[in-house]
């Protein structure tokens, strides 16, 4: 099952291989070319010599993780995170660490050792260390190397009403749909692009847009979703159930308003449910690819995922699905010639 | 036989104080392995018999380890259909945030213990830590839905499979204290090939984390000999007290002070030292937070004993122990119960 499969696999930004290695298995045969730039971004080029205008579909595949550090005499492993990761969702979880997916855990001092006034602060970075079970520091090295890189060891499930969760749906939900995009056809030039190093700076997204050029470019993205008990509206971003949300405005873009009311207006006319993204806070790599050369053309259609950056991630398999269609239905308008810059 | 993967399939079980029900039936099989004497009293505590040899009165040596891990207990259906709850058990609430739980309502649902992403956090927030009041369960369906499934009052208990370490170390959920059952379990594997005089009555106690509170009529209802609880102890991590730290890998560790009996105390080290099993002393100065707590002063008293393994991150999701201080731990009761005779028996009230 494809979203099982790319959201278990194991890709933190810079160390992308696993991830690279699905990915392109996945697309294989259904693509015309496949080819990886120096950065490590997946490219994948379908139907690239037909008239039209060059669209360019992207997602990254890189997720948050950790970096081993250090080794402690006592054979506990330091860490430091990999893109944004607040350290309070790392107590008491597994990890996977390395190529071959040892185990290791994070663990906590027992409450039973804890004054009342510790347990008020968070944990901070510096008193979490990953158990691998090691006696001292050689048996630690002897298995692990520093530099090795983890992450969360969440198994994908359905849960609840059409949900699912797990680790890394930012942003392997959009690779998913990215997937399904380019096994079907479509009459335009499609370039879809699994992009490195979105979780420390949208760096794979610069690179790719540069060499491809395109005339318009959307970014698929697992975005904030906190619609959760009590959380006020304006600090939701998406609800989760209602469908893609598009991007108003966010740490990186302003919406190009031409673009963002073709996307309405595909919706609506498809009746696809959508919303809008409704924080500032955060960008994806559409923040990146719209400033490549002399600009760029296009917006983001972004899946709400709850508790992204955490080791489960809970996302509807109904957006998911709308966003599916919603994709395909982008496509067929900008193949007729629905949107004009 | 190793019990190795009984353990496993005990942790991955789910019982907290009061519903114990699916971790009894488990333990229940696993004691039919040594006697057909079994039965549960009326608290749940599952007690398996194992006659020693000769005629009667045996001395009668009661082994204890609690099935009942921490649990948390729904307190409202909130708006959106998120779950708030309260302790069953006392975990830190930091160790709760991102967790995955089973709530066990009408069926077993699984949920997701919320956390507000970085993107939306402030640095004034990352510098709190939320209390358990704040924390909510996301059962990701509609309120409705939650309501036809969920009532207040039903449990939640954490989910975690359970995974192998290096060197032989387990790391999962609810090591605490099903790591003593398998302790127990050793024990009676080993106590198989040995002769002993005295009757075991081997305890898979209720209700341990909110007071001790199987064990009490445990303890009042068989009114053995001697009682010795099995109960998990602090591993060494950075930061601790060292008379807090215990090695892992290092055998098991015996406890003295004054919830122990002197004379129990040193039987177990001696068995400890003739049969070379390795072992760490851990020196208590009251009454213990294990089921000797209750069984001290049961009826007129009785006369403890209290070993276990040390683990690491307790009541956490992921609390770590060598599967070896499990067996060598099995191995000392095993020996001291085939060592212990009618006179030492005799002479426990004789100070």
């Amino acid at each position: 099952m494809l979203l099982k499969r790319l959201t278990e696999a194991m890709g933190p930004s810079g160390f992308e291989d696993e991830i690279r290695g699905v990915l392109r298995e996945e697309v294989e045969g259904c693509v015309d070319r496949v080819y990886t730039d120096v950065l490590g971004n997946l490219i994948c080029e379908k139907g690239v010599h037909q008239p039209g205008p060059r669209v360019m579909l992207d997602a990254h595949m890189d997720e948050v993780g950790l970096m081993i550090t250090h080794a402690e005499e006592n054979g506990l492993l330091r860490f430091r995170p990999l893109g944004g990761v607040d350290p309070r969702v790392l107590v008491s979880k597994p990890v996977r660490i390395g190529e071959d997916k040892r185990f290791g855990v994070i663990g906590a001092k027992p409450i039973h050792l804890q004054k009342a006034e510790e347990r008020r602060k968070p944990l901070p970075l510096e008193s979490l260390y990953i158990d691998i079970g090691a006696r001292d520091r050689d048996d630690a090295l002897a298995h692990v190397r520093l530099g090795d890189v983890a992450v969360f060891a969440t198994r994908y499930e359905e849960i609840g009403v059409r949900c699912a969760k797990a680790k890394s749906f930012d942003d392997r939900a959009g690779c998913a749909v990215l997937v399904e995009a380019l096994r079907e056809t479509h009459p335009i030039p499609v370039y879809g692009v699994f992009t490195v190093q979105e979780e420390i700076g949208l760096r794979g997204a610069m690179a790719a847009a540069y060499r491809i050029q395109p005339d318009i470019a959307i970014a698929l993205e697992g975005t904030v979703c906190f619609d959760v008990a009590r959380a006020p509206g304006h600090g939701q971003g998406t609800v989760l159930g209602r469908g893609p949300a598009f991007t108003l405005q966010d740490g990186r873009t302003l919406a190009d308003r031409r673009f963002l009311e073709f996307l309405v207006h595909v919706a609506e006319r498809h009746d696809i449910p959508y919303q809008f993204r409704r924080v500032k806070g955060g960008s994806n790599d559409f923040g990146a690819i719209h400033r490549t050369r002399a600009g760029v053309v296009g917006g983001s259609i972004s899946i709400p995922v709850r508790y992204i950056h955490a080791p489960a991630q809970v996302m509807s398999l109904e957006d998911y699905e709308n966003t599916v269609r919603l994709v395909r239905a982008v496509l067929a308008e900008l193949a007729k010639g629905g949107f004009q810059a | 036989m190793s019990h190795r993967e009984t353990l496993r399939e005990l942790m991955e079980l789910h019982g907290g104080p009061g519903f114990e029900e699916e971790v009894a039936h488990r333990v229940k099989a696993a004691f039919a392995r040594y006697t057909d004497d079994i039965r549960v009293d009326r608290m749940g505590n599952v007690i398996a018999h194992i006659r020693g040899e000769g005629a009667s009165p045996r001395p009668r040596i009661l082994l204890s380890a609690h099935m009942d891990e921490i649990a948390l207990v729904v307190t409202e259906i909130s708006e959106g259909g998120f779950l708030r709850v309260w302790q069953a058990g006392g975990f830190d609430p930091r160790t709760l945030v991102g967790q995955e739980v089973v709530v066990h309502g009408r069926e077993r649902l699984t949920g997701i213990i919320g956390s507000k992403p970085p993107h939306l956090t402030t640095p004034e927030e990352r510098r709190q830590a939320a209390p358990l009041e704040d924390l909510f369960i996301d059962l990701a369906m509609p309120e409705a839905c939650v309501r036809e499934r969920v009532t207040v009052g039903d449990r939640v208990t954490l989910r975690r499979e359970t995974m192998d370490l290096l060197n032989g170390r387990i790391a999962g959920k609810a090591l605490d204290d099903r790591a003593s059952i398998a302790v127990i379990l050793e024990c009676l594997e080993t106590l198989r090939g040995l002769r002993h005089r005295s009757d075991v009555l081997a305890v898979a106690s209720v209700q341990e984390e909110v007071g001790v509170r199987g064990a009490a009529t445990a303890g009042h209802a068989l009114n053995p000999d001697i009682a010795i609880a099995i109960d998990v102890t602090f591993a060494d991590m950075p930061g601790q007290a060292p008379d807090e730290s215990f090695k892992m890998g290092k055998g098991p560790a015996i406890a003295f002070g004054p919830n122990i009996h002197p004379k129990v105390f040193r039987g177990l080290r001696d068995a400890a030292d003739r049969h070379r099993v390795p072992y760490q002393v851990e020196l208590t100065q009251g009454p213990t937070g294990t089921d000797a707590r209750a069984f001290q002063i049961a009826r007129e008293g009785i006369a403890c004993g209290l070993v276990g393994v040390a683990i690491r991150y307790m009541h956490c999701s992921v609390e770590t122990a060598a599967y070896d201080d499990i067996a060598e731990c099995g191995r000392l009761l095993a020996h001291y119960i085939a060592g212990v005779t009618e006179k030492e028996v005799a002479g426990l009230s004789c100070y």
